[in-house]
């Protein structure tokens, strides 16, 4: 553990790129199997014991510390492993930290009863540092910076494997990820993953800032407002099995089983998944037999981890094919996209139409008139478009020049700050996470019924972080009351709030929720009477 | 008679001594102001008259050139105020010149503690415990999670980065009033004797330092010398300079900083520092508790910085206790 636990200090403080890569290969190449299998998997994914939450920990702090003196540290530090760190009372033994294979033994062993005796004991083995680190370990995400393609590419690094070999055995194995330490490091045969249904790493897209494309390089694509996905199927008859899985690697699969069956080849399916309904795609494709509907209508079926039958029957999913990585057990992906593309027309014919339809291609005689057909899509709800260079093969991750994401512009409107809470991680003990309201009422009628501010979003992005320190001077110089870690500011300063899209909600007293909102410009000039009103968020609302 | 205590009221802009009529530490140019210390959110120029000891007398005529109207007090000297009003200035171990200010009337005593610490610290004479009834406490790292680690520990680890890359140079950003000098005094109590390297701003304060008997050893400017002399060195400059443009004229730095903030790892970050060092001029939670177990006053004010965890403390070991809602003081680079 004291190892893992320099390594993690050791992260929390470094900037360059490649000395993370550094100390991370240098740990995995100096700690034993299966020390530092664990130590892997939990810097690239995160590990999970079921019994030990972050509200065990609070549970336990509380036990220790005054519970206001706990709550009070923790709005500072911003991070509860850390704060627990920092306040668990010294043990009177000198530390005899475990390695972090029996922690995790141990930690794994843990029941919802047994926690609350069983890790007190763990903590009191360790010093200041190794208990951060143990808690961080326990509690899943670290949160220090590390991204799972940087521990995968300090891994390759390490023992000098190429990356996307990783990444293509990584979902197919699981932790301490013996196998994958037997081939990198012994020179042991490639894990054998051809007949798994696992996941592979998606192919991203750079935003396009300023420029153009040619489109004899580039075809364009709608990019569809519901969720990426994998449909994945593997393995032959009985043993055949299909998964789901989002953008991050995520199994979805009990999500959404109605996909599950419908799937008659193996094969690996770049798509995006959407619910039917009439408010997408509006001009319907020969296979289309109807609509999608708006994202907000499918985000009632996401994060469910058992699903309805009424939900069944009232939104059903289907799949808008955007690609195909691999068929019947041939490798699409080192062909061009257009090869792909070809091929994936033919085989839509063998895919049941209810489930699935094709991401049509957007004609267009030159990239001025495409920017006029994008200007356009927002009647459709449609993101933006999606521009794919036609000779480029299917590569994991974000490869510049290959696809561009080409949004719609966002939409703009005049909001006033109303509460701010703490940030957390990076932004620990600043205000950084502003609920912002639009009038309703008019502000500026003077025999009016007076307007009220109601909240309509919620936004933490958009700002630089000498914008950030500004804003949090204001809020603590404005406060006008306090309920915990939340303060009411007197409702003085403006924000240009960008969004994607607003839609009914119930949940809101102002009857909508606001999708992607951002901060796009701090109006200090602006008068807060000068704010838009409710009625103008509304006219914007398109389902 | 007039109600206990009503003599003395903090206001917004600092805390008022009504039949002295002056200021202790305002945020604005006053009349008469006692001064507990050099630092700027404490000690500002244009006041008419300023009472502080001489060290912050001239730290203060350093920065403002405020030699008109100055009112030297040495340490345990009694300066008369009108009104009947005294007041005694008491070292408060937070930099050099730093004092507490102990006000009597009418039989009432009061201590303002300014900023303090309970550390020993080579550059001022230590924090003096003074029995009062009301005891105005700073609350800078008032929290829990804020326990300063013993001085020698963190300098071992800036002197082992230092060793591991003597290629490079270790930049730490330190207070240009105080924290400095202070690291300074340290590594050479820690056997550090090579020349430290200084930013241009540092210069005449640790000049200041030396005048007043702190000794700091070979200092030298880093604008007089070449990348290469100033390899396997350390290089001390203000916080604001350690993200700057200037330190590229640096071989290859390390950047550290010396604050009481570098206890929370995040803290540390946000300011991209590499190498965090948890060196303090104010007092810690366990100080600020113990101090205010030791002073024992009847009631405690608790001016600028996370004045709701000490509240809460003093609530819980039945200790009368009040914020006061000082504006003006900054405390984000100590």
């Amino acid at each position: 553990m004291e190892a893992f636990a320099a390594l993690i200090d050791a992260l929390v403080y470094t900037r360059s790129r490649n000395e993370k890569l550094r100390l991370i290969a240098e740990y995995l190449r100096a700690t034993p199997d299966p020390d530092r299998g664990w130590a892997l998997a939990a810097l690239a994914d995160g590990l999970d014991f079921p019994a030990v939450k972050s509200g065990t920990i609070r549970t336990l702090l509380k036990e220790r510390v005054d519970p206001v003196l706990w709550t009070l540290s923790r709005d500072f530090v911003g991070d509860t492993a850390e704060t627990a760190s920092l306040l668990w009372p010294a043990p009177a033994a000198a530390p005899s930290p475990p390695g972090v294979s029996e922690a995790v033994e141990l930690l794994s062993a843990m029941t919802r009863k047994s926690v609350l005796t069983e890790l007190p004991l763990l903590l009191d083995r360790l010093d200041a540092d190794g208990r951060y680190a143990l808690l961080k370990l326990a509690t899943g995400g670290m949160r220090i910076g590390i991204s799972s393609r940087l521990a995968k590419t300090a891994f390759a690094q390490a023992f000098a494997v190429p990356v996307d070999e990783v990444e293509e055995y990584w979902h197919g194995l699981h932790a301490p990820y013996g196998e994958l330490f037997a081939w990198a490091a012994e020179g042991e045969p490639a894990p054998d993953i051809a007949n798994l249904p696992t996941f592979r790493p998606f192919m991203l897209a750079h935003p396009l800032e300023d420029g153009t494309v040619d489109l004899a390089d580039y075809a364009a694509e709608w990019k569809w407002d519901g969720i990426r996905v994998q449909l994945v199927r593997a393995g032959q008859g009985e043993a055949a099995q299909t998964r789901l899985f989002s953008r991050s690697g995520d199994d979805i699969s009990a999500t959404f089983p109605e996909l599950l069956d419908m799937l008659p080849f193996p094969a690996v399916l770049d798509g995006e998944l959407l619910v039917r309904g009439s408010a997408q795609g509006g001009e319907e494709n020969e296979r289309t037999q109807g609509g999608a509907a708006s994202f907000n209508a499918l985000q009632q079926r996401l994060g469910r981890k058992t699903v309805s039958k009424k939900m069944l029957a009232e939104a059903p999913a289907f799949v808008r094919l955007y690609d195909a990585l691999l068929v019947e057990g041939e490798d699409w992906r080192p062909l061009p996209w257009s090869e792909r593309r070809a091929r994936l027309e033919t085989l839509m014919p063998r895919l049941p139409a209810s489930h699935f339809d094709l991401s049509k291609v957007v004609e267009a005689r030159d990239f001025e008139h495409l920017a006029q057909i994008r200007e356009g899509s927002r009647e459709e709800a449609i993101e933006g478009l999606m521009l794919k260079r036609r000779d480029s093969p299917y590569i994991a991750g974000r490869r510049t020049g290959l696809w561009y994401k080409w949004k719609r512009d966002p939409l703009l409107v005049d909001c006033v700050l109303m509460y701010a809470q703490r940030g957390s991680g990076k932004r620990s003990s600043f205000y950084s996470d502003y609920t912002f309201g639009c009038w309703a009422g008019d502000p500026n009628d003077p025999h009016g019924a007076g307007a009220e501010l109601l909240p309509v979003g919620k936004a933490y992005s958009g700002f630089t972080d000498e914008e950030l320190k500004k804003l949090d001077r204001h809020v603590r110089g404005n406060t006008v009351k306090r309920f915990g870690p939340v303060r009411e500011t007197d409702k003085s300063l403006v924000f240009e709030v960008a969004f994607d899209s607003v839609h009914a909600s119930k949940r809101h007293k102002s009857g909508l929720a606001m999708r992607f909102p951002r901060i796009h410009r701090i109006r200090w000039d602006k008068p807060a009477h000068e704010a838009d009103r409710i009625a103008a968020l509304e006219a914007l609302i398109r389902d | 008679m007039a109600a206990p205590f009503s003599w003395i009221r903090p206001e917004p802009h600092g805390i008022h001594v009504g039949p002295a009529d002056c200021w202790i530490d305002p945020s604005r140019a006053v009349d008469r102001a006692l001064v507990t210390h050099g630092h700027a959110d404490h000690a500002r120029g244009g006041h008419g008259q300023t009472v502080a000891t001489p060290a912050t007398l001239a730290i203060m005529d350093l920065r403002y050139n405020t030699r008109e109207g100055a009112t030297p007090v040495e340490y345990g000297e009694t300066i008369r105020l009108p009104g009947g009003v005294d007041a005694t200035y008491i070292p408060a171990g937070h930099v050099l010149g730093s004092a507490q200010i102990l006000l009597e009337h009418a039989g009432e005593r009061v201590v303002v503690t300014g900023d303090y610490k309970r550390r020993a610290d080579p550059t001022c004479p230590p924090f003096e415990v003074t029995k009062c009834d009301i005891f105005i406490t700073e609350a800078t790292f008032g929290l829990p999670v804020f326990c300063h680690p013993p001085i020698a520990e963190e300098m071992r680890k800036l002197l082992d980065r230092l060793a591991a890359h003597p290629d490079a140079c270790v930049l730490v950003g330190a207070y240009a009033l105080g924290k400095a000098q202070r690291v300074i005094a340290e590594l050479r109590a820690a056997g550090h004797h090579d020349p430290i390297y200084l930013h241009g701003a540092m210069e005449r304060m640790c000049r200041l330092y030396e005048d007043h008997g702190v000794a700091l050893g070979e200092l030298r400017l880093v604008a007089d010398h070449t990348k290469e002399e100033m390899r396997g060195s350390i290089v001390v400059c203000p916080p604001s300079a350690l993200n700057d443009r200037w330190s590229r004229r640096l071989p290859e730095p390390i950047t550290a900083m010396a604050s009481g903030w570098m206890r929370v790892r995040q803290r540390a970050r946000q300011r991209n520092v590499e190498l965090p060092l948890v060196i303090s001029d104010h007092a810690d939670w366990g100080e600020l508790t113990r101090t205010i177990e030791e002073v024992d006053a009847q009631e405690n004010w608790i001016t600028h910085g996370r004045e709701d965890a000490l509240l809460r403390w003093c609530q819980l070991h039945q200790r009368r206790a009040r914020a006061l809602a000082l504006v003006g003081y900054e405390d984000e680079d100590d």
